[in-house]
């Protein structure tokens, strides 16, 4: 299970965090600045897995942008990594081209995303048309 | 996005707010800026102003997202949520995710509205209000919407129904008795062709068998053949582009079908049978030129080995693993490394076959995959390869990064601890590792080291010479330090005179003068601790009586600590300055050798089995270590660890290791007939130590050493002081003292600053006692209790004098436990004249925190001069009447 998506840029600025487990506030920032520290130095050629307290932090980094999804100890890297890939195509063609800016002005929609995409902490659309289709049916809505 | 109620299109508000918080250049401004939107945005929820509400609290979650409180936009969400537009329920149910959680009260308030939208007639709202629910429903949401969610995983529209199915996983974790409900409408989700719903429905089947037996079983009885032809299905299936990852049908539905199967297949032969060559097709068919594939690929292979045996296919998966590991992309690498782990308890042997590789992983330069590597090359280590091992993980220790150190020796102790074949061997390597790496080495690891260099009688030699020799290679780890001062100090002789050469060793030339030349590099380095520097003291103290011809230059080392900052060291040098000057005739039984502490003791004690009171049973001792002067053997199993615990005390406070330290301060475990005629009774083994290591105790009638601390007294052992059983380290006993012995120390360990008040005066309804008698003083306590406290004891000290001489400078002080608290009030007076009716009394103010459990007990102590002499008298009292 996904405990929790954090999207940080390269100086630590949270872009978008979704937690599925409850936590304080002041826990939430630690963990924020936690992660960042662990992922922000690694060499691009070392794993994209880190462990972080009882949980694994699974990264990607694209451009700026670092992408880290906290799993199980036992869940599968390899599939979250594919997974972190799948939201930001989608995310790309959502924003056609996306850039960090796109996420700051649209955050909320980048949730909204999101909540098609992963719930209670497991993927619930595998489809990438499926989920564009659909957030053109929310967007109209809107 | 063209309506005009957008909030994010009409009134561009919030990406002014976003513009205007980027344009700050400092933080200072940035708070500025979010405290102006902050207040405005409260004035507007203060004026309850409907057409801003959204955008008020989008605005909110960006101020969240930045780490400002925003508590006060919580019962926004909730009006949001309320409201019957989509757009405005969007916001609020995201706000309602995003400022709120499970454990906010204020959450409650909003089951009424959830259980509304999940019955709306707009199929978009049910999704809004699943989503929500799905992410942060509490146990009491999750019992009362049950019913909604469970009706919804047979909603037409499959969107729905799979925000429905991982809505029910939330659920039954949160209250896994609603289990039941969910098995035959997840079960029915197996057979939705729809990727989406499917993959939802596996997922909430494998949550159910984790909450659930009953599911378990039904999945196991009623699914099996549909799963593996679904996963046959995906994993024939033709190309698909809605599916597609990098050439391979839908991965993700792959992986968990694979999980579920595993589930299943777990503990049941039956069912681990039934998918044996879907298994088999989906190991052999994966596609490894794509993380995709490798993701399915690790998949299948956890399954595998997770299942019941099937030889072939466990043959099949470790080569697997063996292919990963020797992938170039370090994901697949590190990946192998974890499923190894797991391969272990299965085939050792085709692990083993990798060790080499899994060698160099942890040489790796990524700290993750060294982790997994160190970790399982750990698992792999046995009688048999643990010399190559543990030579090629010191070797490395030497390169290594340093914040990979501390892993790297924990786990290289713990190998050598383990296997190691013989003690020569051992020491060897742990000296390799304190040389590399001392500064990494756990305390207890070094413990353990002198342990076994204490057993090891044969070693005594080697060892003492190994380590300086290896001292003198490199002094800057502190661990190092420690164990080579503290075999210097004890087999000093050894090193000078070579005894004990094994044919392997080289001989060294090292002089007297060499080996104090050690110590005092040791206790004079600036980045020596509070530790090392006393363990040195001790050392130079035995070195004194070691090499006599040194004992001037010694003298001089130590005294330079006499003003010490740190307590502990000062109080020590004065007190070995005196030892070295004055007792020379006492000093080489003072620094006998240590007795050898029992190695299964030892590791009990480590492992916290065994109480602190230790049963000495080491039986008839070896070797001369374990003699004591007279020659009476000594069972002893304490010692050594509490020589290094009272070394060890990094805080020179002395309030922080109370009972060592009353011990030393009371100086009770000493026995008098000992310092007096220089033959030691056999005692219990704790006590040994006290008698080695307390030195402020045993002192002849001259001088104290002790008495620039506490007061002029001057200490002689009263030859009839009562002192067995004093030894009670469960409790930590306080001090308190009687205003004339008042000094720096005694304020320091408590703050009960004697207060002079008169004695009550109540009927006594205790029977008075004789406290304390010895051939010169005797002491009654008369009892009474303050009327209304029960757990309060007033005593009356009477004290007589017994002698044909008058005392001066009477002193009286006690000590009690923790669980009692002791006021002394100023005694009578502090002459105490001959004859039985000339006394001194003395008021002491007991309060007995577990009063009805325990009985008061006490140590005393009494000094005082008689003709100009000092003399110290001291003993407990434990035959207090019971209930007080």
């Amino acid at each position: 299970m996904i405990r929790f998506i954090l999207l940080q840029n390269r100086q630590g600025k949270t872009r978008l965090a979704k937690y599925y487990v409850p936590l304080e506030d002041s826990e939430k920032h630690k963990v924020e600045y936690e992660v960042h520290r662990l992922v922000v130095n690694r060499d691009p050629k070392f794993t994209n897995f880190v462990e972080f307290r009882t949980h694994k932090v699974i990264y990607r980094r694209y451009a700026g942008l670092f992408f880290s999804l906290c799993v199980d100890i036992t869940d599968n890297e390899l599939a979250y990594l594919e997974c972190i890939h799948l939201f930001v195509e989608i995310l790309d063609h959502f924003f056609s081209n996306v850039c960090e800016l796109d996420l700051v002005f649209n955050f909320h929609k980048v949730y909204l995303i999101l909540d098609e995409f992963i719930l209670a902490g497991e993927i619930q659309e595998t489809s990438k048309r499926a989920i564009i289709e659909r957030l053109g049916e929310l967007e109209k809505l809107d | 996005m063209d309506t005009i109620m957008n909030p994010f299109s009409s009134g561009t508000r919030l990406r002014d707010m976003i513009r205007a918080i980027r344009a700050c250049k400092t933080a200072a401004e940035e708070r500025a800026v979010v405290r102006k939107e902050c207040a405005a945005i409260r004035a507007s929820i203060n004026e309850n102003d409907h057409d801003y509400r959204h955008r008020n609290l989008a605005k909110l979650m960006f101020i969240q997202m930045l780490g400002y409180p925003t508590h006060f936009g919580q019962m926004e969400c909730l009006k949001l949520i309320a409201s019957s537009g989509f757009p405005e329920k969007r916001i609020g149910y995201l706000g309602l995710m995003l400022l709120l959680d499970e454990r906010q009260e204020v959450l409650m308030l909003v089951t009424n509205s959830l259980k509304q939208d999940l019955n709306h007639t707009n199929q978009y709202i049910v999704g809004l209000a699943l989503c929500a629910l799905g992410n942060i429903c509490s146990a009491e949401m999750a019992r009362d919407l049950a019913p909604e969610v469970e009706r919804l995983l047979q909603f037409r529209d499959p969107n729905i129904r799979k925000k429905a199915a991982l809505c029910s996983i939330r659920i039954i974790k949160k209250v896994p008795d609603l289990a039941e409900n969910f098995i035959n409408a997840a079960a029915a989700l197996l057979k939705e062709k729809h990727h989406g719903v499917l993959i939802s429905g596996v997922q909430l089947c494998i949550d159910l068998c984790r909450v659930s037996s009953e599911a378990l079983e039904f999945f196991r009885k009623k699914c099996m053949d549909a799963l593996v032809k679904t996963l046959k299905d995906v994993v024939n299936s033709p190309y698909t582009p809605e599916y597609d990852i990098a050439g391979i049908a839908d991965p993700f539905l792959h992986i968990r079908l694979l999980k579920l199967l595993r589930v299943l297949g777990q503990g049941d032969a039956d069912a681990s049978d039934a998918m044996n060559d879907i298994l088999a097709q989906v190991a052999t068919k994966a596609d490894t030129n794509r993380n995709a594939g490798n993701a399915i690929l690790y998949e299948c292979v956890e399954t595998i080995m997770s299942i019941e045996d099937n030889g072939g296919l466990r043959v099949l998966a470790i080569n697997i693993l063996g292919r990963f590991l020797s992938n170039r992309d370090n994901n697949i690498r590190y990946v192998a490394l974890n499923m190894l782990m797991k391969a272990i308890s299965v085939d050792t042997q085709a692990v083993q076959r990798h060790r080499a590789t899994i060698l160099e992983c942890v040489k790796d330069s990524d700290a993750s995959i060294r982790k997994r590597a160190l970790e399982l090359i750990y698992l792999l280590v046995n009688e048999s390869n643990v010399k190559p091992l543990t030579k090629e993980l010191i070797d490395y220790l030497e390169v290594s990064d340093q914040e990979f150190k501390g892993d790297l020796t924990a786990k290289i102790c713990s190998i050598v601890e383990k296997f190691s074949p013989d003690k020569i061997w051992y020491i060897d390597q742990m000296l390799k590792v304190l040389s590399e790496a001392g500064n990494f080495v756990k305390v207890e690891v070094c413990h353990a080291l002198i342990v076994v260099i204490t057993n090891a009688t044969d070693l005594h030699g080697y060892a003492v010479r190994a380590l300086y020799k290896a001292f003198q290679a490199s002094d800057e780890q502190e661990s190092l330090t420690r164990v080579a001062v503290w075999c210097v100090g004890e087999y000093g002789d050894m090193l000078v005179n070579n005894v004990g050469m094994l044919d392997l060793e080289d001989p060294v030339t090292v002089t007297e003068s060499d080996a104090v030349d050690l110590v005092e590099t040791a206790i004079k380095r600036h980045t020596s601790d509070a530790t090392t520097k006393a363990m040195a003291l001790v050392a130079l103290l035995k070195l004194s009586s070691r090499f006599p011809s040194c004992s001037e230059r010694i003298k001089e080392i130590v005294v330079q600590h006499k003003g010490s900052f740190l307590l502990e060291l000062q109080q020590r040098s004065l007190e070995f300055n005196s030892i070295i000057e004055k007792h020379t005739n006492i000093r080489s039984a003072l620094v006998e050798r240590m007795p050898v502490l029992d190695e299964a003791t030892f590791s009990g004690r480590r492992a916290g089995s065994v109480p602190t009171a230790v049963s000495t049973s080491t039986g008839p001792s070896t070797g001369a270590s374990l003699k004591v002067p007279s020659g009476v053997s000594k069972p002893a199993a304490a010692p050594l660890v509490d020589l290094l615990d009272l070394s060890s005390d990094d805080n020179p406070v002395p309030s922080s290791s109370g009972s060592d330290f009353l011990q030393d301060l009371l100086g009770v475990d000493l026995s008098p007939a000992a310092t007096q005629s220089g033959t030691q009774p056999s005692k219990s083994g704790t006590d040994v130590l006290l008698d080695l290591l307390s030195i402020g105790s045993p002192v002849q009638q001259s001088s104290s050493p002790v008495a620039g601390i506490f007061s002029s007294n001057q200490a002689t052992k009263a030859p009839s002081s009562p002192l067995d059983g004093l030894t009670s380290p469960a409790t930590q006993p306080v001090l308190a003292a009687s205003p004339p012995a008042a000094s720096p120390i005694i304020d320091l360990l408590d703050g009960l600053a004697p207060a002079p008040s008169i004695p009550e005066k109540n009927g006594p309804a205790y029977p008075s006692i004789v406290a304390f008698e010895s051939s010169s003083l005797r002491i009654m306590f008369d009892f009474s209790k303050p009327p209304g406290n029960p757990q309060s004891t007033v005593i009356q000290a009477t004290f007589t004098n017994l002698s044909s001489n008058n005392y001066t400078d009477f002193i009286f002080q006690a000590a009690v436990p923790k669980f009692l608290q002791l006021r002394l009030d100023p005694a009578s007076g502090n002459t105490l004249p001959t004859g039985a009716n000339s006394n001194v009394t003395q008021t002491l103010r007991v309060t007995n925190s577990q009063h009805g459990k325990k009985s008061l007990v006490m140590r005393i102590r009494i000094s005082y001069k008689v003709s100009g002499k000092d003399v110290l008298e001291e003993g407990q009292i434990s035959h207090f009447p019971r209930d007080l």
